[in-house]
């Protein structure tokens, strides 16, 4: 971006953090089991690895008493030693109520908070503190950037973050949240499977029907993209974001603690041994990718136990999960109107489709062996990196992507009113009209729901608000205007409105599962030092964003019509300009400010004279220039 | 230089007999519906621009889908929000109204059946309500029953599969129907063939949703 390069002066307090002049930001793939972040230069990724050499820190998070987390590897291995101060898979929460965790009871080896004053998110006790899966997951984000900020020897505050595409609203504003409180800006957040595909497509320079089955830890997605001369269209996607590997290690471990109840008797459980019978459940499967059977032993109350499991058993544990899957794909082929043979390749991502059993039931489906021929632990956040450098240096690709479920509102008797069809392109905005039911009815409950089913209890409650002010009418004539609007990032904002009398609501959405305003603020304030500079410092940016795109508006009228000036008047112009370059290179604000009214203020005649003369010409039917150049001349029928 | 003076005169003469509006950036003239201002490039609100106008195309049913596509990502490839993802918030918002509304209109030409609405409801004329008035046409309202009934006795995906099958091959004659009333200008035909496709998209719907049934 050239206005970027002109800003960003040699000299400038944040030089050490943008030698080249341009911005710098990386792909980070937040993910259930492990995350990953890389960065990209020239079009050539690379992910940022550790001292051991290896990519992937495991997402997990391990709390000191007093309060500093441990993240990766070194907390791993305290999972064991001090289940309560250490937490794993919390992705799985993200964007979730206390409700949805009790139907996940006993599959989550976390101590759920049980005070539900606040409705909202669920809370983990943890090591003696009550935290939200959004704070643990900004400690993730924190140590990626600090790894980044390590290997690349400067200041990272931009991020493409990945999330899967079957993530919900919730979960996405959770996940942006999570980054903000990590002191990142989120340039965009991309779905898993779309940077999946970037990273294959313009690595195989692939072309036409992809199928991407990304199976992580927790989260399972297939999405169908057409890929075309460096277009990423995503025809439909589909998955459930509570399934995946974990879901393996569970059934594993069920196993394993029923061969021990048969040998010694039933006994309870601590949430250590738990996690113990877990991690060898994820070591068991591990194996099995190799190996055709092997034994174990577990440990549970003081006593020792040998557990064995074959391939065969193994993969009739996890068959259920794996039908699941495949049973999604159908669907989602049937969403686009095409058959598995349409397909042109399947693309692997994610740790989980390393077993064999799912290379197997894919290949079989889709009637091709599937490709891996990219790390596929590693190939969503290599992906995220090419989108991040695409998003600050421009590039030629171009991602399209789609809403993964329907958006709706509930109506009367319970049921679902769908406003946004799912796999419809975004950004997208839809708008629908209501009525009230009762005469003089002066307020309308909305309730904001994402899902496909038809009653509103079976789909995900995201937002409730009221509408108030309704004019009093009789029953039926009140014209409400609910507007629902999908951002690049899949991000939903909703707003109503009654239009028969004009009078419009303001009305804020309050997300049922995220965190409120005042609690992100106050977490942002605890959890930032430097809260203070670095909001001062982004207004400083936007203020030299804002001044310079104004010099360059200028530039061009004064090149296009500078004509229309006398020398006295072009001279007070640019010195003008002079002056709003000249604070842009100092760090005043105000005196940006300042000297950008003074422009605005000294253009201005010149501003209507153009507007005059393009209004005369535009009436006239004859173009600007020609009416300059070659005098009047009818203007050829387009 | 050049190019953007024949940029200028381009948008300059479309402008003409229409409206010219004021560029928010440079405070120029921009002419009503241009998605860039041609003094300062600067991009600009996306107007009221039909569907067919925002794409480039004449109005018509006749639609190529690959010249769709084509015009759609190269249009995207300008406005997307991932373009200015570090220009100012006012930029950034400008944008996504600009790909909101190309979505829009992509989704709307893509489409046989929402195109035939957009042509009827851009002609004038009344556009089917929802649910359809299969009551007024006592022959469509048969054909839909007997369909239906087909469908909720067929006991096999197979037997589903061939209801999809005929259903489609309806929905491709309807569609070639709906051309020729569109290019012969004869809207009530337009109008009654939009009904009846609206209610054959219907039957393909719930074919596949029965299918779903069938398999568990």
């Amino acid at each position: 971006m050239p206005e970027l390069l002109q800003i960003l002066e040699p000299g400038e307090s944040q030089k050490q953090e943008r030698e080249d002049g341009r911005p710098l930001a990386v792909g980070i793939d937040l993910g259930t089991t492990n995350s990953v972040v890389a960065v990209s230069s020239g079009g050539a990724p690379r992910v940022l690895r550790g001292d051991d050499g290896n990519g992937l820190v495991p997402s997990v998070v391990a709390y000191a008493p007093d309060g500093s987390a441990l993240v990766g590897e070194l907390a791993r291995q305290l999972l064991l030693e001090r289940p309560e101060a250490v937490v794993s898979s919390v992705k799985r929460l993200m964007g979730r109520g206390v409700a949805d965790v009790k139907s996940l009871e006993g599959t989550l080896p976390f101590e759920v908070e049980e005070d539900s004053a606040t409705g909202g998110m669920v809370r983990l006790r943890v090591a003696g503190r009550t935290l939200s899966p959004v704070e643990i997951s900004a400690d993730i984000l924190r140590s990626m950037k600090d790894r980044a900020e390590q290997q690349l020897g400067r200041a990272v505050d931009k991020a493409v973050v990945t999330v899967p595409a079957y993530f919900d609203d919730a979960a996405r504003t959770a996940t942006k949240d999570a980054a903000r409180l990590a002191g990142l800006e989120v340039l965009r957040l991309v779905n898993e499977p779309t940077a999946a595909a970037l990273a294959y497509g313009l690595d195989q320079q692939a072309e036409g029907l992809y199928a991407i089955y990304d199976l992580g830890g927790g989260t399972f997605d297939i999405s169908l993209l057409r890929m075309e001369k460096g277009v990423f269209q995503v025809r439909a996607t589909g998955g459930d974001s509570a399934l995946g590997g974990d879901d393996f290690d569970h059934a594993v471990a069920q196993h394993f603690l029923g061969q021990r109840a048969a040998a010694r008797g039933r006994t309870a459980l601590s949430v250590a041994e738990v996690k113990a019978a877990l991690m060898m459940a994820r070591v068991a499967k591990e194996c099995l990718s190799s190996q055709a059977d092997g034994d174990w032993m577990l440990e549970v109350g003081g006593t020792m136990t040998r557990v064995d499991l074959d391939r065969a058993t193994f993969e009739r544990l996890i068959d259920p999960y794996v039908a699941r899957t495949i049973a999604i794909c159908q669907g989602v082929l049937d969403d686009a109107g095409v058959l598995p043979e349409d397909v042109k390749g399947v693309v692997l991502v994610g740790g989980s489709t390393r077993v064999p059993l799912v290379r197997r039931r894919v290949q079989e489906f889709f009637g091709r062996p599937p490709l891996a021929n990219i790390n596929p632990d590693e190939v969503v956040a290599v992906g995220a990196s090419l989108q991040a450098e695409a998003l600050t240096a421009g590039s030629d690709t171009l991602l399209l992507d789609v809403t993964p479920l329907s958006l709706g509102l509930e109506t009367m008797g319970g049921l679902v009113e769908r406003i946004i069809e799912r796999n419809t392109p975004i950004p997208v905005a839809k708008a629908q009209e209501f009525t009230t039911f009762q005469d003089g009815q002066s307020a309308m409950a909305i309730h904001v729901l994402q899902g496909e089913r038809e009653m509103a209890d079976q789909c995900r409650s995201l937002a409730r608000f009221e509408l108030h002010g309704i004019p009093p009418m009789t029953a039926g004539a009140a014209r409400i205007r609910v507007t629902f609007a999908v951002d690049a990032d899949g991000l939903l904002t909703v707003g109503a409105r009654e239009t028969t009398t004009g009078v419009e609501q303001q009305v804020a959405v309050k997300p049922s599962y995220g965190l409120d305003e005042d609690e992100m603020s106050r977490m942002l304030y605890e959890s930032m030092r430097h809260a203070k500079e670095d909001m001062a410092l982004r207004v400083l940016t936007e203020a030299r964003v804002e001044a310079t795109r104004n010099c360059n508006a200028v530039a061009g009228a004064l090149q296009a019509d500078g004509e229309l000036l006398d020398a006295a008047e072009r001279a007070a112009i640019e010195q003008a300009v002079a002056a709003v370059q000249a604070a842009v290179a100092g760090s005043d604000r105000d005196a940006i400010a300042a000297a950008v009214e003074e422009l605005e203020r000294v253009t201005r005649p010149f501003a209507e004279r153009r507007m005059d003369r393009g209004i005369r010409a535009a009436l006239r039917g004859v173009s600007v220039e020609s009416l300059d150049r070659q005098g009047d001349k009818p203007a050829s029928e387009e | 230089m050049q190019a953007q003076t024949r940029q200028a005169d381009r948008t300059a003469a479309q402008a003409a007999g229409t409206m010219v509006t004021r560029c928010w950036s440079c405070r120029g003239p921009v002419a009503e519906g241009a998605p860039f201002c041609p003094t300062c490039a600067a991009v600009q609100p996306p107007g009221q621009a039909d569907h067919f106008a925002r794409l480039g195309l004449p109005r018509g049913f006749g639609v190529d889908a690959a010249d769709l596509d084509r015009r759609y990502f190269a249009l995207q490839r300008q406005l997307h929000p991932d373009r200015f993802a570090t220009r100012s918030a006012h930029e950034r918002a400008l944008s996504q109204q600009q790909a909101t509304a190309l979505n829009d209109a992509y989704e709307t030409l893509k489409d046989p059946l929402r195109r035939a609405d957009c042509l009827l409801k851009l002609s004038g004329q009344d556009v089917v309500a929802e649910g359809c008035n299969l009551v007024n046409d006592p022959e469509l309202l048969m054909e839909a029953m007997e369909r239906r009934e087909a469908l909720a006795e067929a006991g096999s995906t197979v037997e589903v599969d061939a209801i999809t099958r005929a259903t489609r091959a309806d929905v491709a004659a309807c569609v070639g129907g709906l051309a020729a009333a569109f290019s012969a200008g004869d809207l009530a035909a337009a109008g009654r063939l939009t009904t009846r496709l609206k209610y054959l998209q219907k039957l393909v719907d719930e074919t596949r949703v029965r299918k779903l049934q069938l398999r568990g």
